[in-house]
């Protein structure tokens, strides 16, 4: 079967979700008001409040919640065959994802652009709103943790996108620089840059003297080094401690200075990326050689574990952070909130959507899928060098050399993934500093100190899961942890929607349904990992690491399960809402 | 022709929706440095010396506009100088 059947599917539910759903909840649901005066207008202050046309704001929207984790997700997923991710992905999208950033975005304009998290303390209390930044805390340490194995892991399997990559940080500081000062446009600068860094992309990809592959400088896979590591354990040491470093500086300095500059780049990137492979579908036309269910996946149950290893791309709590950060701050007409909200999440669905369609065009037949992605283990550690694979060989047609392909391809990844573990590393340190002042520990709220913290405790969970190659290659087998952290920040946020439209008297299934859903799924992955794999019952092999940091995000998980059932079965009158509402 | 205004607005509405977030952020550094400048101008008022006090004195009229968003921004609810009452 030609994978484009795949490509139509998902674009035509998509088409339908927005045209029909997103409507009915806009109109019936969310009842949103043209004449609701919102806080980019009421509070107009020209930096953080500011009414933006609606397709600029969906433009920037989508790419702050597209990145790397729609990737990554799906192509794990792929390992119980293309058609329990295909529905996850494209059922997850209309019904939670799109709901869920919508909705958030509705809350947050109705409640003067506040975040989730304030509203959490408004809407339930201040218990609400420490449960809220625990999870963030814990999600954003996975990402740290994740992205960290995600980048080393890409530098040592496509060693020729090092020097690209490492391009971009004094090309995006020379940006930043350049228009702070002279207040110019960042397009053409940015575009120079692209040219440079898929330049010396073409470079790298043809003179391996130009490819740092510091396995073959440690001498080979197999060498002995200092400390007796091998040599893929010690090019992942390294790798990890200088992202580390390069996260303290990057996240310690002005947004301006490196952020904003290279997540322009980024967006280039993203078109780019997204581009090159949907034209490539098309004119190559591949078929789908992995199989719709995979038989020989028996090691795990794709229920439930599907549903949190794709997070990102279904449904991502990450998306209520941005959706009520900023999006809402900034929304011109209340009825915009559709589009920019229900749409942005649908752009990441068509990006977690061609991350399927490349891993499974990649192989040649159903034998070699089923070899690569011969256990859970194995797609979790090989899955994202799938899809760079598969990414270039789409690539390949529109005429682009396949092993070109799979370094910007790779570029595109690492780019996406670095911009994601900087903001997150700066976003754990808020967190920790927002913590000390709330317990009154002072010296957590000063800026490197909590820096600090942030860096060497991520840097400690992505160093410490034994992997097949040694130390530091384990970092995958967080990414469960990852996405199930994910989705507990996205109950929350459809509890909020939930109490908030409850008390308001609306229906309010449409949110309650996705939450119930999640929390199910989340629960039930939790008790059966922490359980079954990870604490040792039944002969399998205790892991400790995991067992603890299943353990915490299972009682996170309980504990929102009991708030939400308290306040749902609350008949009390509301004092706490907004008389506009 | 209408292929390159089309082209052109494109192009603009491309580079406007990856500046929205940049812009946000310089208007913060620019803010921040302002409200800086204007606790520097009010530091006699606040009990700090300020040599240029003659001269900040002039500024006043333009500081009294900004002076309510400053002290919100500064976490003052209410204006923490008996001279002006903005609130």
């Amino acid at each position: 079967m030609s994978a484009i059947w795949l490509a139509v599917f998902g674009t035509i539910v998509f088409i339908l979700g927005y045209r029909y759903y997103s409507k009915f909840v806009a109109e019936k649901i969310y009842r949103l008001d043209p004449n609701f005066v919102t806080p980019a207008h009421e509070f107009n202050d020209g930096v953080d409040f500011v009414p933006t046309k609606k397709h600029v704001l969906w433009g920037h929207h989508f790419t702050s919640v597209a990145g790397a984790a729609p990737i990554v997700g799906p192509a794990i997923a792929v390992y119980w065959g293309w058609g329990p991710a295909l529905l996850w992905v494209v059922l997850g999208t209309v019904f939670a994802a799109g709901v869920h950033d919508f909705g958030t975005l509705v809350l947050s304009v109705r409640n003067k652009g506040q975040s989730v998290g304030t509203l959490a303390d408004k809407l339930i209390g201040k218990k609400a709103k420490l449960l809220f930044l625990f999870i963030i805390l814990i999600l954003v340490l996975m990402v740290n943790a994740v992205f960290a194995w995600v980048i080393s892991n890409l530098f040592i399997k496509f060693p020729a996108s090092v020097i690209p990559v490492f391009i971009e940080i004094p090309l995006a500081i020379w940006i930043g620089y350049a228009v702070y000062r002279k207040k110019g446009s960042m397009l053409l600068p940015s575009i120079v840059s692209l040219i440079i860094m898929y330049g010396s992309a073409v470079l790298t990809s043809k003179i391996p003297a130009l490819q740092i592959d510091l396995v073959s400088y440690f001498g080979g896979a197999e060498a002995t080094t200092l400390f007796g590591l091998s040599g893929v354990s010690m090019a992942f040491f390294v790798w990890i401690v200088i992202l580390m470093v390069y996260c303290y500086f990057a996240s310690t300095l002005p947004v301006w200075k490196l952020l904003q500059p290279r997540d322009y780049i980024n967006s280039h990137q993203l078109v780019i990326g997204l581009g090159i492979m949907y034209l490539g579908l098309v004119f190559l036309n591949p078929d789908v050689t992995a199989p719709m269910m995979n038989p020989d996946a028996t090691d795990k149950s794709w229920l439930p574990l599907m549903f949190i290893t794709i997070a990102c791309g279904a449904i991502s709590g990450f998306h209520g952070l941005v959706s009520s950060g900023t999006s809402s701050k900034q929304l011109d007409k209340e009825t915009d909130a559709r589009f920019v909200g229900y749409f942005g999440a649908v752009g990441e669905g068509f990006l977690a959507l061609i991350s399927i369609i490349a891993c499974v065009t990649l192989f040649a037949n159903a034998g070699d899928f089923k070899a690569a992605y011969s256990s859970f283990a194995a797609a979790n550690s090989g899955g994202l060098g799938n899809f760079i694979s598969g990414g270039a060989q789409l690539a390949t047609g529109i005429g682009i050399p396949a092993d070109i392909a799979a370094t910007i391809i790779a570029i595109i990844v690492v780019s996406f993934a670095a911009t994601t573990l900087d903001s997150s590393v700066r976003l754990m340190r808020y967190i920790i500093a927002e913590l000390g002042a709330e317990y009154k520990l002072p010296t957590l709220q000063k800026a490197h100190i909590a820096t600090t913290v942030a860096v060497v405790t991520s840097a400690a969970l992505v160093l410490l899961p034994k992997g097949p190659n040694g130390f530091g290659s384990g970092g995958y087998v967080l990414w469960p942890l990852f996405g199930t952290s994910n989705q507990l920040l996205a109950a929350i946020s459809l509890m909020l929607i939930s109490v908030w439209l409850k008390r308001l008297g609306r229906n309010y299934l449409v949110t309650l349904i996705p939450m119930l859903f999640l929390l199910v799924m989340t629960v039930w992955a939790m008790v059966q990992q922490v359980i079954f794999d990870w604490a040792g019952v039944g002969g399998t092999d205790t892991n400790l690491l995991l067992f603890i940091l299943g353990s915490i995000i299972l009682i996170f998980a309980v504990w929102i399960v009991l708030i939400a059932f308290k306040e749902l079965s609350n008949k009390d009158t509301p004092h706490n809402i907004d008389s506009k509402m | 022709m209408k292929g390159i205004e089309a082209l052109k607005r494109m192009l603009q509405l491309y580079d406007e929706i990856l500046s929205v977030n940049h812009r946000t952020e310089i208007a913060r550094e620019l803010r921040n440095e302002d409200d800086l400048f204007l606790l520097l101008c009010l530091s006699e008022t606040l009990g700090l010396p300020n040599p240029a006090f003659y001269y900040t004195l002039e500024l006043y009229p333009y500081m009294l506009e900004k002076f309510h968003d400053w002290h919100l921004r500064m976490g003052m609810e209410k204006s923490p100088l008996t001279g002006i009452r903005c609130c």
